[in-house]
């Protein structure tokens, strides 16, 4: 299905060599660097790393989200539909943002305002970026709340965030984000702060979403069961590099990075045999003060060797559409020996 | 089995368990209401053995924890500590019990005061109620602490903002173990952290149990690491116990129909072949439980008879226990 799409239509969002570089105090921090990537229409890409991994980062940087000072884009080009989004203009940035582009942030508990209702945070887009009037808007807005799941929704709109249990209000994030029917979705944590039911309702929206409405959608999690659960590709992040990228079914039978495979083996299982002891990756993600000139993951990796510490790897395609950037070639095997 | 201590004999010993907190309202503030946090809970738990709880926010996990140790005063019911009820001792005489119950609490960076040294947060159990060690013994045994938890002795100088959350949740343990204490309530130790410090953390909990004979109350939301970590796991909903069994029998044949949804709402990376079953709406709120069943307004399976009937929590022929009218 992916080759399909591939063939059919060119990435709505292609990310090429992002760099974004933190002035502190005492120096830098190189948050994110040299991060491509793309999405086609109606794809979802799934963002996995650890805190610090500069996931979160990426993204907001792309959509001009980051305060600067101190945060500076430093490099690289991100192509909205061929346009070039970080030359744009003040103006154009924001008609891009909630309206073209929709994001959904991790805590759906801070992102609402608490002092309006759900039914105006909803129409404020609707109003600015596409110039409905009131009542169209309101009409629409009820639309979208019905789409999200909510039940009478009509209702709800003059109800506050508060009235809303933590789930509904990531649904009327949600909601909000799906306003101006956006050709790309980022959605940054999502469902992190949800109980496993109710994310389990929220994956089913967006998987219907997204068939539906063809949108491109951008994952950002650390949970690996969500992306093997929803993800068309997976991009693996670790010091603000692209460890490891590849469609979801490839990356999980056949995980090419050190840092993708202890991942996978931190993890304990639901079923199948019982771990007799977790596999545990010793140290802590680095905070990059320069560009890194080796391999970040170098201090923390089982299978380093002297290159490593030498030079940074290059992002090289193994075939079957898998990116790694690794000096190190795992053996031929399958998922169960790794 | 599971409803008596699985392994060796009782440490922890709850029956009847009741938490209810009280809402007050209007200008008199009077009593209104009642948000049953924990009602009527029963369990055991063995010697050495690691009990875990599991279910969503708000079903009355933590408050169970809190009260087993007695930072509540539970509304109803007893709790055994080696044979003592403790559900009803205050005082000094409350005091002298807390050394041998101790709790890791989820966030590490709200429970380290960022005043204190590591050195000084760890010995303040000491403060309290070793009276007679001396300052250099205390030393010592900060020194010790920190070496069990694998971290570095003269840490001990430090302030926690110099740490991970890793590195600070170990220092947490530290300070929960600084009293030799026999059983640990572990409250979401390990939710704040990310994947590969997980590992880290579980292992060393696991470490710990071994080496010093630790009886832990694991709670936690994480379905994956409760079957890692826990001999038996107790699955709780709107403050009721639903299921009570071991570990293999539970993950493997969930009976209660919560159980069976919450385990198949777990995204996991092997592919399953359960039917995954997506429960409508949110949980009730706990000031205005459903009757009869409390699970009844999300069940696939509820009838009539579960809105009128209160199921009770039975013993199923495998030793497991389930409230449901349709468990068997």
């Amino acid at each position: 299905m992916t080759d399909q799409r591939e063939a059919a239509s060119p990435p709505v969002l292609d990310v090429r060599n992002l760099e974004t570089v933190f002035r502190v105090r005492d120096g830098q921090v190189h948050a994110v660097n040299g991060v491509s990537f793309s999405v086609r229409e109606g794809e979802l890409l799934g963002v996995v790393g650890e805190s610090g991994s500069g996931k979160s980062v990426t993204m907001m940087s792309l959509m001009g989200l980051l305060p600067s000072p101190p945060a500076m884009v430093t490099g690289g080009e991100v192509l909205f539909e061929g346009r070039d989004v970080l030359k744009m203009t003040k103006q154009e940035m924001r008609a891009l943002r909630g309206g073209d582009i929709g994001f959904v942030f991790q805590d759906p508990m801070t992102s609402l305002n608490p002092v309006f209702t759900v039914g105006f945070q909803i129409m404020e887009p609707l109003r600015v970026h596409l110039g409905l009037s009131k009542a169209r808007a309101r009409e629409r807005a009820a639309e979208l709340l019905a789409l999200v799941g909510i039940p009478s929704p009509g209702a709800r709109l003059d109800d506050y965030p508060h009235q809303f249990s933590g789930g509904m209000r990531q649904r009327v994030m949600i909601a909000i984000a799906l306003a101006c029917d956006p050709k790309v979705l980022i959605a940054d944590e999502p469902t992190t702060a949800l109980d496993v039911t109710i994310q389990a309702q929220i994956l089913d929206l967006v998987q219907k979403l997204r068939t539906e409405l063809g949108m491109a959608v951008i994952w950002i999690t650390h949970d690996l069961g969500v992306v093997a659960g929803i993800a068309d590709r997976v991009m693996v992040m670790y010091g603000g590099q692209v460890a490891e990228q590849a469609p979801v079914a490839e990356l999980f039978a056949r995980p090419q990075h050190p840092y993708t495979r202890a991942l996978m083996q931190t993890l304990p299982d639901l079923g199948g045999a019982r771990k007799e002891r977790l596999l545990t990756i010793a140290g802590q993600p680095p905070i990059l003060r320069a560009p890194p000139s080796s391999c970040p993951f170098a201090p923390r990796c089982a299978h380093v060797h002297a290159k490593c510490r030498e030079a940074n790897p290059p992002v090289l395609d193994r075939g079957a559409r898998h990116e790694v950037a690794c000096w190190w070639t795992p053996p031929q095997e399958g998922r169960d020996a790794a | 089995m599971p409803l008596d201590a699985a392994k060796t004999e009782t440490l922890v010993s709850v029956r009847g368990l009741s938490m209810h907190f009280p809402i007050y309202a209007g200008i008199f503030r009077r009593q209104v209401g009642v948000i049953k946090a924990v009602d009527d809970v029963s369990f055991d738990i063995g010697r050495g053995e690691t009990l875990g709880v599991v279910g969503e926010s708000g079903c009355g996990k933590s408050t169970t924890g809190r009260a087993v140790i007695r930072l509540y005063k539970p509304t109803a019911g007893s709790i055994f500590i080696d044979g003592k009820d403790i559900s009803k001792t205050e005082g000094d005489a409350l005091r002298r019990l807390r050394p041998s119950m101790q709790m890791i609490f989820q966030d590490p960076q709200a429970c380290l005061n960022p005043r204190m040294t590591v050195g000084s947060i760890i010995a303040e159990p000491l403060d309290e109620h070793r009276r007679d060690m001396s300052r250099a013994e205390r030393q010592e045994k900060v020194r010790a602490l920190l070496d069990q938890v694998g971290m570095n002795p003269d840490f001990a100088n430090r302030y926690p903002h110099e740490f991970s959350g890793g590195q600070r949740q170990r220092i947490g343990i530290a300070r929960a173990l600084a009293l030799d204490p026999k059983f640990i309530v572990c409250d979401e130790p390990i939710a704040a952290l990310d994947v590969s410090i997980q590992a880290q953390v579980v292992n060393l909990l696991e470490d710990l149990q071994d080496r010093l004979g630790l009886t832990y109350l694991f709670i936690s939301h994480d379905l994956s690491m409760v079957r890692h970590i826990a001999d038996r796991v107790a699955v709780m909903y709107l403050g009721k116990l639903v299921e009570l069994a071991s570990r293999d029998a539970l993950y493997e044949s969930p009976r209660h129909p919560y159980t069976k949804a919450l385990l198949s709402a777990v995204p996991t990376v092997e592919k399953r072949s359960v039917e995954r079953i997506i429960l409508q709406g949110d949980v009730p709120s706990p000031a205005n439980p459903p009757s009869g069943c409390v699970f009844r307004t999300r069940c696939p399976m509820a009838e009539a008879r579960c809105a009128a009937e209160v199921p009770a929590f039975r013993k199923l022929a495998d030793g497991r226990g389930v409230a449901c009218h349709f468990a068997a």
